[in-house]
C-alpha cells in the first residue's frame, strides 16, 4: 500500500484510482496514462504474439493442443461473426473481432489480480507509486476502442454505399424520403451515431470500473478488524468468481457490438 | 476519468493489433482449419465408400456361395441319377448276357442229346442188324436178302 502517512478511505480509493502519468505537452490533454498504455500494449503483444507463434507452426494435419485451443477460439469467433455479418468476413471483420475479444478479455482479466498486492508489487518492485492494473477501467481505453470501431463503421458505410449513398441514408432513413422529414431523419441518425460509441465504450468501462470499486470497498472493509477481514475475504472471493463471468461476458458483448455495428455499416436500410 | 492523449495512443495500438491479426494470424490458421476440414470430409467419404464396397462385396460373395451350393446340389443329383442309370444298365446287360449263356447252354444240351440219341440209334440199328444177320446167317443168303436187309436197316434208322 502507499507510504503516505494519513490513510483513510478517501485517500485509499484515490490512490487506487490515480493513473501513472507523463506529460508530453502543455495542457491537460497532452498527457499519457503510462500504466494503461504499457499494460495494454504488453498484453496485446504477448497474446497476439503467442497466437502468432502457434499460427506460424500451424498444420492442417493433427493439431497440437495449443493449436487446437487457438483454433477453437477462432472458430468460436468465426461462428459468431458468420451469424451477424454477411459478406467477406475473413478480410476484416472476423480478424478484428478476434483481436477485440482476445485483447479486451485480457485487459478485463487484469481485474483478477488482487489490487493491494499488485499495488505493493508495483510500489516496491518497480518503484511506481500510482499504477492501475486494469486498462479497461480507464475510460481512455474503452473510448479509444469504441471510437476506432465508430470511424471504421463510417469508413465502411462510405466504402460500400458511396459518399452519396451514405448521405442519402443519413437524411432519408428511417422515416422516409419526404423532404419535410429530412431534419428528423438527420437528427435521429446523429443521435444514433453519437450514442453508439458512447454506449459501446461506457458499458465496458462502467462494468470494469464498478468491479474495481467493489474490490476496493471490500478491501477497505478488511481494514476495520477481524470480522471485516473475514467477510471481506469471503465476499471478495465471491465477487472475484462472479467477476470471471463479467470479464468474459463484457469482452464478448464488446466484440459482438463491434461486429453488429460493422455489419450495419455494410448493409443498406 | 479524464480524456487525454492516451485515447489516441490506444486507438493507434488497437488499429495495429487488428492489422496484425488480419494480416498474419487469421488467414493462415483459417487455411489450416479449412484444409483439415477438407481432409476429414475426404476421409469420411472414403470410409463411406469402403463400407459400401464391403457391403457390395459381401452381397456378391453370398450370391456366389448360393450359386455354388445350388450347382453342387445339381451335380450331386445328376451323379446319383447317373449312378442309378449305370447300375440299371449293368443289370440289364447282365440279364441279357445270362440269358444268352443259358440259351447257348440249352442249345448245346439239345445238340448233345440229339447226337447221343443218333449215335445210340445207329448203334442199336447196327446191333440189331448184327444180331439178325447172326441169326439169319445160315438161312439167309446175304446176296438174296440184301433188299430186305437194307429196308430193315432203313426202318431202324
Amino acid at each position: 500500500m502507499s507510504s503516505e502517512a494519513e490513510l483513510n478511505p478517501t485517500t485509499y480509493i484515490q490512490h487506487h484510482l490515480t493513473n501513472h502519468t507523463i506529460s508530453i505537452g502543455d495542457g491537460s490533454f497532452w498527457v499519457l496514462h503510462t500504466d494503461t498504455l504499457i499494460t495494454s500494449l504488453l498484453l496485446g503483444v504477448v497474446s497476439l504474439g503467442l497466437i502468432w507463434m502457434v499460427v506460424r507452426k500451424a498444420t492442417s494435419g493433427v493439431p497440437s493442443k495449443t493449436q487446437a485451443f487457438v483454433e477453437l477460439l477462432i472458430e468460436f469467433i468465426d461462428d459468431q461473426v458468420k451469424t451477424t455479418f454477411h459478406g467477406d468476413r475473413h478480410a476484416f471483420v472476423a480478424p478484428a473481432a478476434l483481436t477485440i475479444f482476445v485483447w479486451v478479455f485480457l485487459l478485463n482479466a487484469m481485474d483478477f489480480l488482487p489490487i493491494d498486492i499488485m499495488a505493493w508489487v508495483y510500489e516496491h518492485v518497480f518503484g511506481l507509486h500510482n499504477w492501475r492494473s486494469v486498462p479497461t477501467a480507464d475510460v481512455n481505453t474503452t473510448f479509444a476502442l469504441a471510437l476506432a470501431i465508430w470511424i471504421l463503421t463510417i469508413y465502411f458505410a462510405i466504402k460500400v454505399k458511396g459518399f452519396g449513398g451514405w448521405v442519402t441514408e443519413l437524411v432519408c432513413t428511417p422515416f422516409g424520403k419526404n423532404p419535410l422529414l429530412w431534419p428528423f431523419n438527420l437528427l435521429l441518425n446523429l443521435i444514433e451515431y453519437i450514442s453508439k460509441p458512447l454506449s459501446h465504450s461506457l458499458r465496458l468501462f462502467g462494468n470494469m470500473y464498478a468491479g474495481e470499486i467493489i474490490f476496493m470497498l471490500l478491501g477497505m472493509w478488511a481494514a476495520t478488524g477481524v470480522t471485516g477481514t473475514i467477510f471481506g475475504a469471503i465476499l471478495g472471493a465471491g465477487w472475484a468468481i462472479f467477476h470471471i463471468l463479467i470479464v468474459i461476458l463484457q469482452a464478448f458483448i464488446f466484440m459482438m457490438l463491434a461486429v453488429v455495428y460493422l455489419s450495419m455499416a455494410h448493409e443498406s436500410h | 476519468m479524464n480524456i487525454n492523449f492516451t485515447l489516441v495512443s490506444q486507438a493507434i495500438a488497437f488499429s495495429l493489433f487488428i492489422w496484425f491479426t488480419a494480416r498474419f494470424v487469421w488467414p493462415y490458421l483459417l487455411r489450416a482449419i479449412e484444409e483439415r476440414q477438407q481432409k476429414i470430409a475426404d476421409g469420411l467419404a472414403a470410409g463411406e465408400r469402403g463400407k459400401k464396397e464391403l457391403e457390395l462385396a459381401s452381397q456378391r460373395s453370398s450370391e456366389v456361395l448360393k450359386e455354388a451350393k445350388q450347382r453342387a446340389s445339381e451335380i450331386i443329383i445328376q451323379a446319383e441319377k447317373r449312378a442309378s442309370d449305370i447300375i440299371e444298365e449293368a443289370k440289364q446287360n447282365a440279364r441279357i448276357e445270362g440269358e444268352k449263356i443259358i440259351a447257348g447252354a440249352k442249345a448245346e444240351i439239345q445238340h448233345e442229346t440229339f447226337s447221343a440219341r443218333e449215335s445210340l440209334r445207329q448203334q442199336v440199328a447196327g446191333l440189331a442188324v448184327q444180331g439178325a444177320s447172326k441169326i439169319l446167317r445160315r438161312e439167309v443168303n446175304a446176296k438174296v436178302h440184301a433188299d430186305l436187309l437194307a429196308s430193315i436197316e432203313a426202318e431202324l434208322k
